[in-house]
């Protein structure tokens, strides 16, 4: 437990160290505002909530949660410190942990820090506050799984670039497979059985009930269990490709 | 101790490390030494942990290397290859990230970090961001990271690579000043660094063990080990010299105005050549006993084999 609190501090650090998590946090809220005012249409809705500025998340974390993730493997291999980060005293999935956690962290300080539209909706009207909380909750629940995909890609390369364009693909796909575009092309053939499978995948469906404030524990299940997966699947990467 | 058997190891194909056995007792300080790409870094890279053998068995202190990773890697001290280090953090910053991961508190981690660097003299850069450092000063944070917790075993793959040579002094008599009981293992391209600091030398090519043995020995191995060579102000008659008694060879470079004379097995030659150059007065200005020279003896050794693996 005190290793991946060790491991932790110098993760969260690092990413402030450099300006990555200042970067991040900055372009974080001026898109989240631009997706809530313009695209949204928050005051042209005339409702005391903030389903708007929810309902853009998966789109904005697609990009930018692997962005924060690219680095956190791809750097260690690429420098060679991954030797020495594997030659301590600490188990690999200690600092898998450690760095997912530390990448999270950020983006649940991103999501913190968005609290002046909190307070603009609540200057506005009287919004019910147990909601906007229950959904700030789905939306970082929903990041660690964006950042879970992340890890793996980046544990995969040690080209930052490479472990970026891949872990949008793969998110892509996760958020789209709910999209009616998606659904719409299985519709016409495909029993509903398959065309539910399909929507169960999706981060889509699965954050719609939660940008309303419903954390129902299938959600929760599944999001968990999707970061869970993800972890273990890079953490298989490392081991087996550590020295490459 | 370190108990090293039948180990191979493989990469899509490529035998990096071909049937390797050893032991080494505390008090070892063993110099690898091998041609690029013997499996030098490999084999390090296997002992630390890093890397699993494709087979063959690693016991460091009694404890198998599978089964009991993290106790071993608790008493090791390594510096890999290039000396990696967080560069966003500063020396001090990676220091004691190092030291609280190796489980060092308070006052105790406070000692250790200040000890080490003063051990490698890292004061004037602690709070410098290491990517802005130079070589020298990254190999020194590297080291200080491997020394941190006073390993019993230490295995530092081309320490005094990059380094001046004031650091690559500095950094010899750290690795000799260390406590006796300890296991150190070092590789590294310099033969005079075998020599300056290891008792042991391992040479390493194509995955194979191909010696094992003092430095001396390697020495001794030379043609030129007991040779004589002397230096004449101007030329003279040396002819006699070949022909003195416990003299094999001799050789002369009238570019240089040298002649080294090479004694039969087991001869000692010195005397009889002082004696003789005394008798016939000539014009010696020099003259002096080969100690051997190692990077022939290197060449003979490594290239033995490469030739032989091309055949």
């Amino acid at each position: 437990m005190s290793n991946i609190s060790i491991l932790f501090r110098r993760e969260f650090s690092s990413f402030f160290a450099t300006p990555v998590a200042y970067v991040f946090i900055g372009i974080f809220l001026v898109l989240s505002s631009v997706f809530t005012f313009f695209v949204g249409g928050f005051y042209e809705r005339g409702q005391a909530d903030l389903l708007p500025f929810f309902n853009f998340h998966p789109w904005l974390y697609l990009f930018l949660v692997p962005a924060i993730a690219m680095r956190s493997w791809s750097e260690e291999r690429k420098s060679g410190t991954i030797e020495l980060l594997m030659t301590l005293p600490i188990s690999t999935w200690q600092a898998m942990l450690a760095k997912h956690l530390a990448a999270w962290a950020v983006l649940g300080l991103s999501l913190i820090l968005t609290f002046p539209l909190w307070l603009t909706v609540n200057y506005l009207g009287n919004p019910d506050n147990g909601i906007i909380v229950a959904a700030y909750f789905g939306s970082w629940l929903m990041a660690g799984a964006f950042l879970s995909i992340g890890m793996c890609m980046s544990a995969m390369t040690k080209n930052q670039v490479i472990a970026f364009i891949l872990s949008i693909v793969v998110c892509f796909i996760f958020v789209v497979s709910g999209s009616n575009i998606v659904l719409d092309a299985f519709k016409s053939w495909a029993p509903s059985v398959v065309i539910d499978v399909v929507a169960s995948f999706s981060f889509l469906t699965h954050f719609e009930a939660m940008a309303k404030g419903v954390i129902a524990l299938n959600d929760l299940m599944y999001f968990l269990l999707v970061t869970i997966c993800w972890l273990f699947a890079g953490l298989v990467v490392i081991e087996q490709k550590k020295a490459d | 101790m370190i108990s090293v058997k039948n180990l191979f190891k493989s990469f899509n194909g490529f035998q990096a490390v071909n049937d390797l056995s050893f032991e080494i007792k505390p008090g070892d300080v063993v110099g690898f030494l091998g041609p690029n790409g013997a499996g030098k870094s490999t084999t390090m890279k296997m002992l630390t942990g890093f890397l699993l053998p494709t087979s063959g068995d690693i016991h460091i202190n009694n404890l198998s290397l599978g089964q009991s990773a993290l106790e071993i890697k608790k008493k090791i001290g390594y510096l890999p290859e290039g000396a990696p280090a967080y560069g966003d953090m500063t020396p001090f910053q990676f220091l004691d990230f190092i030291a609280k991961v190796r489980g060092y508190k308070g006052a105790e981690k406070a000692a250790r970090i200040e000890q080490v660097v003063e051990q490698v003299e890292l004061q004037e850069v602690l709070d410098k961001p290491i990517d802005n450092l130079s070589k020298g000063f990254k190999r020194r944070v590297g080291l200080a990271q491997a020394l941190i917790h006073d390993p019993e075993i230490l295995i530092l793959d081309e320490p005094t690579d990059g380094l001046d040579p004031n650091q690559k002094h500095q950094v010899r008599e750290l690795i000799k000043n260390l406590s006796k009981d300890k296991i150190v293992i070092i590789s590294t391209h310099i033969l005079e660094e075998v020599t300056a600091v290891c008792n042991r030398v391992m040479i390493i090519a194509k995955g194979k063990l191909l010696f094992d043995d003092t430095p001396n020995a390697l020495n001794r191995r030379s043609k030129y080990y007991g040779a004589v060579t002397l230096h004449f102000s101007y030329r003279a008659d040396t002819s006699e010299l070949g022909e003195l008694e416990g003299v094999a060879e001799m050789e002369e470079y009238l570019e240089t105005g040298r002649v080294t004379l090479f004694p039969k097995p087991g001869a000692e030659i010195l005397h009889l050549v002082t004696a003789h150059a005394q008798r016939c007065k000539l014009p010696v200005d020099s003259l002096f006993v080969e100690q051997g020279r190692l990077d022939q003896v290197f060449r003979e050794i490594t290239q033995e084999i490469v030739q032989g693996g091309n055949e």
